[in-house]
């Protein structure tokens, strides 16, 4: 009995802690009488959600489209780049001081400069989403393929396999728990980058209709926005999770271990 | 009929950098089977990256058939102390991984894809392996990981086989046993063979000749023809004339060590 109890626990501990959290978050506002234009309490957000239902779903359409496009270039060029980067040690070495210093920089300080060629609206976000998130699948595909046991890479090429036969047969297969991995931090970054993007320069998307509503001091609808975000992404980590489990089940058996 | 042959052979890996091997002459016949023992970092593994065409040799020359070795050879099994199996493919899967590569299997693939699984099947089925063709390495012993690449290394038929310590990491009982597999694979079908290995009871039990190398850089400092009857059996390894090889290889050896 007290071990099923605390199988049940174990499984719907991240329900059971978001109840909680809530329940906290709506005695604090409802008992320090916050006002709803600084902190509103869940049952506000709730009832603003419920009451603006159409425009978050419209505008969260928008940002979770323009996160996907983004998201999918990043992958398309995360994975050519990282296989260009983790096969031959020439572009490796040219290529990846200047990445990694393209990496530090803050993707918001690309806004400006996207808007000037694109204008305002979804192309500056989808280039935010895609600029965000390509970098950790660009580094995962290419470690994948850089740490071929050498042994391996011996065998393979004793029987007169090429370069790319080795890439087909040993590299790619390898790298994929690595790419899995990386898609999912690159889903959650790439829902970062477009938020990014509209806050400062859409008139669509959620990180809009955020902004629009805390210039107007609608508290309540932009924690609604935050909420939503959240949903999204939760979803399609879960979602790339389950990707991960299903496609590269044999890396959790084996002796290979996954880097993220 | 000579097959490997070295000439003067010296290699470093890098540039004026110390040398791997010095000077090594040798001469494999063809399905000969050849050990080679010597101290850890002497250089065999980089006598067999030699032989395969995966290294270059700084000066002298290394011939292959006759002709001197440029760049990798297409048609060598290799298997070592890990046995590097792909953990996304099936025992079957692994084995018949050279024919998806190797000519004329890899343009036949398609057609004959059943024949070569039989054929891959066969061998499986040869090394005590039936009714694991399905499973995933990670199912499989260390010994029975180890017979999988021995019969990756062996399904493309290739005329010269590389095994670098292929029994190093397996408990004493499963490398006897397949010392046995092994002798009777290449006594079946024969092809050359350069083992390396660490196991001097090992070398004289499978060798037709064992070279000893000195500590690096790595030469030959003797070659010493096993000339004990085949098939031998594990009963052979207690014998007089067995023992006396063994102490004779181990005598070099701790000649070496005293250097
Ligand atoms: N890829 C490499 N780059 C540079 N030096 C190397 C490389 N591989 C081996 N060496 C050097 O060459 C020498 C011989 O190495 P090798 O691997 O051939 O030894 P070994 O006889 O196989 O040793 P062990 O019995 O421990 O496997 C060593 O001194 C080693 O440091
Ligand atoms: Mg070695």
């Amino acid at each position: 009995m007290a071990f099923n109890r605390r199988k049940f626990m174990i499984r719907n501990a991240s329900w059971m802690l978001i109840v909680v959290l809530l329940l906290l978050w709506e005695i604090l506002c409802v008992g320090l009488e916050v006002p709803e234009y600084l902190f509103p309490a869940p049952t506000a957000v709730w009832s603003a959600g419920i009451d603006r239902w159409e425009p978050i779903m419209m505008h969260a359409w928008q940002t979770f489209f323009t996160t996907l496009v983004g998201f999918a270039i990043a992958v398309v060029v995360g994975v050519v780049l990282g296989i260009a980067v983790g096969t031959y040690p020439i572009v490796y070495k040219a290529l990846y001081p200047l990445l990694v210093g393209f990496n530090s920089i803050p993707k918001v300080a690309f806004v400006p400069v996207l808007v000037v060629w694109f204008g305002i609206g979804t192309v500056p976000a989808i280039l935010t989403a895609f600029l965000i998130s390509f970098f950790p699948v660009l580094v995962n595909v290419a470690t994948g393929l850089a740490t071929l046991e050498p042994e391996l890479e011996d065998v393979m090429r004793s029987l007169g396999a090429s370069k790319l036969d080795i890439l087909r047969k040993v590299g790619l297969p390898r790298a994929l728990p690595y790419f899995f991995a990386s898609l999912k931090v690159a889903i959650t970054l790439a829902f970062v980058g477009s938020v990014i993007s509209e806050t400062v320069a859409s008139n669509m998307g959620i990180g809009y209709l955020m902004m629009a509503a805390s210039s107007s001091m609608d508290m309540a609808l932009v924690f609604a926005g935050l909420i939503v975000i959240g949903v999204m992404g939760v979803v399609m980590y879960e979602l790339f999770a389950w990707m991960e489990k299903r496609f590269t089940r044999w890396a959790n058996r084996g002796s290979n271990s996954v880097a993220v | 009929m000579e097959f490997v042959t070295f000439e003067k052979v010296s290699l470093a890996y890098e540039e004026g950098g110390p040398l791997a091997i010095r000077d090594v002459s040798l001469s494999v016949r063809k399905n000969e089977f050849i050990a080679v023992v010597g101290p850890s970092g002497c250089g065999k593994s980089t006598l067999m990256k030699l032989v395969s065409g995966l290294s270059n040799p700084t000066s002298g020359y290394v011939y292959l058939n006759g002709r001197e070795i440029s760049g990798p050879q297409k048609c060598i099994g290799m298997a070592f102390q890990a046995s590097n199996l792909l953990p996304w493919r099936t025992t079957l899967q692994n084995v018949m991984l050279p024919l998806e590569i190797v000519q004329p299997y890899r343009s036949q693939m398609r057609k004959k894809r059943k024949e070569f699984e039989e054929m891959a099947r066969a061998l499986i089925a040869r090394v005590g392996l039936a009714g694991w063709e399905d499973k995933y390495p990670w199912e499989l012993s260390g010994g029975m990981q180890q017979r999988a690449s021995i019969c990756r290394a062996l399904i493309h038929k290739p005329e010269l086989l590389m095994l670098d310590e292929p029994f190093g990491a397996l408990d004493a009982f499963t490398r006897e046993e397949l010392w046995c597999m092994l002798q009777d694979l290449w006594r079946e079908q024969p092809f050359t063979v350069v083992l390396v290995t660490h196991d001097l009871r090992e070398a004289v039990f499978l060798a037709d000749t064992v070279y000893v190398m000195s500590k690096g850089p790595g030469e030959i400092l003797v070659r010493r023809e096993v000339d004990l009857p085949r098939p031998r059996t594990l009963e052979d390894t207690y014998t007089e004339g067995f023992a006396s090889q063994v102490h004779v290889l181990r005598d070099h050896i701790g000649a070496i060590r005293k250097h």
